[in-house]
């Protein structure tokens, strides 16, 4: 319970108020600046394109001079989605037992050491749940509902922990996913079970099939 | 200094001088009052309205009684020194507010916050019950945020356009303001709106059980026109919207909707983004689910297939009596809700009240509303009021004459495809209790004959 409330109160802590981390910096615009002889403000200054080069300007097909070419690595600091089929996965690995020891650390005092996840927190269920969709409770976890493996590498990639979201390494994430994976069963539990690039992408999670496309309308004359 | 040395003639008005006089004039006795007080902290300490009255100075507006009294104004208001007859002293002087305005201190809707158990994933609903026309005031537009909101400074937040395109782009804000634009006024909702109303009448207001819609006139550039300087391959299907909170949010769009309707915009109601909207640049895919209108937004990246974010797989989807889940449930429906008379409002007698509300349609134009006022066994044409636009809330009106009997209100609308609002039975019949979005059926209030106003299923 103690570490619960310390998480609760680091989140606070991280949640972003006044700019008290900035003092000195200034962070916020300044007023117009007026004009001389009557006094006006200013209007805004016209936007600047950041194209170095205006080059060939023909609006009716598109070209505007404005904007730039995005490099490979301005585009690779940022391209973080990865795909059912693999595609984005970035090379590196990790066990169900260095996933044990991370997901305890890291990622208990929110979704707890059994991934029943805690309420208060808003923390979901990870796990558990399997076979109840069609019933009258239907208990929606990793396990049970999300249909693809990558999804889960993706999120918790990208927004994960809440007290640091997009902290843990490619490394660390193939661990965590080995080790929640492999408590819901879907994955293999012993503690040298491995996840990498190739074999994420094979995992079969229990609800792939589980999904429709939209038939709307389904109602309404 | 004198104080016509100090409000020279040239630039104040005989007015204006007089008022700046006051007020020098107050703060003078204050400070003297004050004199032997220790514990002052500020320089206005200890002025209340109530000493600015008995300073006998009479002034028009009181930017020191205001500033003491702010935390009492509801926000986004002022409190100001009301005067007793304003014929008969000057009002206040021009921008006291410092030039953006505020709204008047007797005004006090706000957003209201679903209570979830996070503070970081959480969401706010538009005070529909109060609202007027087809427009939703920025300050009031619902919010859904899934990791709090982030401050970004628009002179480092680019747009980065990559993908199956022939030449990757980057934008700044700056070069997309840059680029033709367009303005159009839509309507976003979230596809979570009325959550807690499928198995029973839950929440009592119509800002609990609507208030994820909300209307805004948006501003920016075409995603079509950024799509077309990069080039989309012909093997494109879908594209990734990606933004810059702590959630990067993500979600898949068809490409189909990203050349037709969809603006990346920069600007709302005349003026740039709030941030609990996305300042400085959001994803408008108007008649989408509101979830999909991606925030903060950094990356587009195209491809052939959906994505399969978080967003669009366990969540944003809906859960049907079989066990399986519905994908992609873009479109809102058509919808409508009539916001006056409403839950928890009371009307204090019998007489002639008009029945208003909005309604709305993810597929195109509302083409009719009609109201009943007996649970749905007759129905009247409203009057829906001008212009009528595609994906945008459309007022309605109805005149009513309430006896003082017991009536149960509700509002069905149709939209351009012929497609009419259910009832909550035959959305239920189809699509169980566990489908959690998407919710569009017509909502009933129940009128008692003492005037009150309840949320009911009928």
């Amino acid at each position: 319970m103690f570490t619960r409330n310390l998480t609760i109160i680091c989140a606070m802590g991280a949640l972003a108020g006044p700019a008290l981390a900035q003092e000195g910096e200034r962070t916020a615009a300044a007023l117009p600046e007026t004009l001389e002889e009557t006094g006006e403000r200013a209007p805004a200054a016209v936007p600047q394109s950041s194209a170095e080069s205006v080059g060939d300007i023909a609006p009716a097909d598109n070209a505007y001079g404005v904007g730039q070419p995005a490099t490979e690595e301005e585009i690779a600091a940022i391209d973080i989605d990865v795909m059912p089929d693999g595609r984005g996965l970035l090379e590196g690995s990790g066990t169900y037992a260095e996933g044990e020891e991370l997901y305890e650390a890291i990622c208990a005092a929110c979704h707890g050491s059994d991934m029943m996840g805690v309420s208060e927190l808003g923390a979901p269920q990870l796990i558990g749940g399997r076979g109840t969709l069609a019933s009258d409770n239907p208990v929606k976890t990793v396990e049970s509902y999300w249909p693809y493996a990558s999804t889960f590498f993706d999120y918790t990639h990208r927004a994960m922990p809440m007290t640091a979201p997009g902290s843990l390494t490619t490394d660390e994430v193939y661990a965590i996913s080995a080790y929640v994976l492999g408590r819901a069963g879907i994955t293999g539990s012993e503690p040298d079970a491995m996840l990498d690039a190739a074999s994420m992408a094979e995992v079969e999670m229990p609800n792939s099939d589980g999904f429709v496309s939209d038939p709307r309308p389904d109602v309404g004359e | 200094m004198s104080d016509k040395e100090r409000f020279p003639a040239t630039r104040y008005g005989l007015a204006e001088r007089h008022m700046a006089e006051s007020l020098v004039e107050i703060e003078r006795r204050t400070l003297e009052e004050n004199k032997e007080c220790e514990c002052r902290d500020g320089m206005f300490n200890g002025l209340t309205r109530r000493g600015v009255l008995m300073g006998g100075v009479a002034i028009g507006s009181s930017a020191l009684a205001g500033r003491r009294a702010m935390a009492e104004a509801p926000p986004g208001a002022i409190e100001y020194y009301v005067q007793p007859d304003p014929t008969k002293e000057q009002g206040r002087v021009i921008l006291d507010d410092g030039g953006y305005g505020s709204r008047s201190q007797f005004e006090n809707e706000v957003r209201w916050r679903y209570p979830t158990a996070s503070l970081d994933s959480s969401w706010s609903m538009t005070p529909l019950a109060s609202g007027q026309g087809m427009l939703t005031p920025s300050g009031l537009h619902f919010e859904r945020h899934h990791a709090g909101i982030p401050a970004i400074d628009p002179r480092t937040h680019e747009l980065i356009l990559h993908g199956m395109v022939d030449q990757p782009l980057r934008f700044t804000i700056d070069d997309l303001k840059r680029l033709p634009a367009v303005s159009k006024i839509h309507f976003i909702e979230c596809s979570g709106n009325g959550l807690t109303e499928w198995a029973k009448p839950t929440l009592k207001t119509v800002q609990g059980t609507h208030g994820l819609t909300s209307t805004s006139e948006w501003t920016g550039v075409r995603l079509s026109t950024l799509l077309e300087m990069a080039g989309v391959q012909d093997t494109a299907a879908w594209i990734l919207a990606e933004g810059a909170d702590a959630a990067v949010m993500t979600r898949s769009v068809p490409i189909d909707k990203a050349m037709d309707d969809a603006i990346v915009a920069y600007a709302q109601n005349g003026e740039a983004l709030r941030p609990e909207q996305g300042y400085p640049l959001r994803l408008l895919l108007p008649g989408y689910e509101g979830n999909t209108h991606i925030k903060w937004l950094r990356r587009l990246d195209v491809s052939d297939r959906p994505f399969m974010t978080r967003e669009e797989t366990s969540k944003y989807t809906d859960l049907m009596p079989d066990g399986t889940a519905r994908l992609f449930s873009l479109e809102m429906e058509a919808k409508s809700v009539i916001t006056f008379p409403s839950g928890a409002m009371k009307l204090p007698r019998a007489g002639f009240y008009e029945v208003t509300g909005i309604a709305w349609s993810g597929r195109g134009n509302i083409s009719k509303v009609e109201v009943s006022v007996d649970g749905g066994a007759t129905w009247q044409e409203a009057a829906l009021d001008g212009p009528v636009l595609p994906k945008c809330h459309t007022r309605f009106r109805l005149p009513w004459v309430w006896t003082g009997e017991e009536a149960v209100l509700q509002s069905r609308a149709v939209d351009e495809t012929g497609y009419v609002q259910p009832t909550l039975e035959q959305l239920v019949e189809v699509r169980g209790l566990k489908s959690v979005y998407h919710l569009n059926a017509i909502q009933s209030w129940h009128v008692a004959p003492d005037g009150e106003v309840t949320n009911v299923h009928a």
